[in-house]
């Protein structure tokens, strides 16, 4: 069976690691945060100015002062610190950030991103997503494996405008695990119950599979 | 010391004209200078080239200035919260230069420490990069990315001394200090003034350097965008 978007948060947390500083973007990476796993120690980074980002506040202790890139209400860990948007995209881009989280619209097999402007359309703009995917060493794009309309969103060529270019590492949709290897998708798990085929199916983009593919442990 | 107060939100932004380049510190509504907005809205000037990442909501923040057609340009990185913003850009009203959050940031802060420009990974290969000079370092491409100065930079800090020095509080700090160090006339509002000596000089975020005028603000009300809690187990 496919995975909800819980489930694709939890497989991404499987790939958290203890002393990591993570960036979580907004949407399914922020669900990553309920999963990560016993006995690791990790700290979110949210590029409006914190480090050690805590989960949403109880009622009635929401604060408007603290807030994450998303804009909604939340608490600090023992040992967060507050610091301004140079500071904190310095952080991003002197790669101090062992990881990223992002969602996207299209991935292309190059490792080409899109998540910012739909031409025609309303554009909001691309936040912190440019710097974001411009200087991490290990992103992993959260996303469903098709859109709304059923098209494959792991393609050969992105077809909307780049957020970064060939710099995505890792995918995990709804239906696999990939990784960009070599200009290709290269399947690594598949979801609980989801065949080959079907992946295959929802991938227009080159697929690379070898040997037996094992389902994703959630 | 040289005392930076001004006595109410008109003295601050005496000087503002037509046609100017605003800086606006703030991340979506947190850290926004509500009262010089106010007053902004007031004012009645227009052809404004307004510098901050967001712009507001509707009836908040820069949205205040929109309503008004007051604003001729904006600078941001993400514009995505507010219906007449999308209306006047997409009916070219309204000029609007999207850039990335992290090189806003920095060119802010070049702006203010003297540095005409700078080389950035961020945005190369995509449309931002167009028309910009590229340079490898270290095998890698970046792009050249210019400063930002403003006539004017409106920022919000927590307290704030008589001499300028400002505190900011959570996630409200933001973009206000690099915007404070952009601004020819960088404007302080606070929650709470105090006399100099009073806060400890090792605390301070921003230097009083940075700061022409500070005034104590009112009635602030720090709207929440997105209020999202948890419920007890």
């Amino acid at each position: 069976m496919a995975l909800d978007k819980n489930g694709i948060a939890q497989r991404i947390a499987q790939e958290l690691q203890d002393g990591f500083y993570v960036n979580l973007g907004i949407g399914i990476p922020t669900l990553v945060a309920n999963y990560i796993p016993k006995g690791i120690d990790v700290e979110f980074q949210s590029e409006n100015g914190i480090l050690g980002m805590g989960p949403f506040p109880f009622e009635g202790y929401e604060d408007a002062d603290l807030i994450n890139a998303g804009k909604q209400t939340i608490t600090t860990m023992p040992g967060a610190v507050f610091f301004d948007s140079a500071i904190s995209f310095s952080m991003i881009r002197g790669q101090h950030v062992q990881l990223t989280v992002l969602g996207a619209m299209e991935v292309a097999q190059n490792g080409d991103i899109a998540n910012w402007k739909i031409p025609g359309k309303m554009v909001k703009g691309m936040g912190g997503a440019m710097d974001l995917v411009a200087s991490a060493e290990n992103i992993i794009v959260a996303m469903m494996h098709t859109n709304k309309k059923g098209e494959s969103k792991l393609l050969k060529e992105c077809s909307l405008p780049l957020t970064g270019a060939s710099c995505v590492t890792k995918i995990v949709t709804n239906l696999a695990v990939l990784e960009v290897v070599d200009g290709s998708f290269k399947l690594l798990e598949r979801a609980p119950a989801v065949s080959v085929s079907e992946i295959q199916n929802a991938t227009e983009g080159d697929l690379i599979i070898e040997g037996d593919i094992p389902e994703m442990k959630l | 010391m040289i005392n930076k107060v001004v006595n109410s939100v008109e003295e601050a932004i005496d000087g503002v004209a037509d046609d100017m380049t605003f800086m606006l510190g703030g991340f979506g509504l947190c850290g926004i200078p509500e009262n010089s907005i106010g007053a902004l809205s007031q004012s009645g000037i227009k052809g404004l080239t307004c510098i901050s990442n967001n712009a507001g909501v509707d009836d908040f923040g820069l949205g205040l200035l929109l309503q008004n057609h007051q604003i001729k340009k904006m600078i941001s990185s993400y514009v995505g919260e507010n219906a007449e913003f999308e209306r006047q850009m997409l009916s070219g009203e309204l000029e609007v230069n999207l850039i990335p959050q992290g090189s806003l940031a920095e060119r802010c802060r070049a702006g203010g420490a003297g540095i005409p420009a700078f080389f950035t990974p961020a945005g190369y290969g995509t449309e931002v990069a167009e028309g910009k000079e590229v340079r490898e370092f270290n095998g890698k491409p970046h792009i050249l990315e210019l400063a930002l100065t403003a006539d004017f930079a409106f920022v919000k800090a927590w307290k704030g001394d008589a001499a300028g020095n400002l505190i900011f509080k959570g996630t409200a700090r933001n973009f206000n200090p690099m915007m404070a160090m952009a601004g020819k006339i960088t404007v302080a509002e606070v929650e709470e003034l105090v006399p100099a000596g009073t806060l400890d000089p090792a605390q301070i975020h921003t230097p009083g350097i940075f700061v022409q005028r500070i005034f104590q603000g009112k009635y602030y009300e720090k709207r929440i965008e997105q209020r999202t809690v948890r419920t007890k187990e």
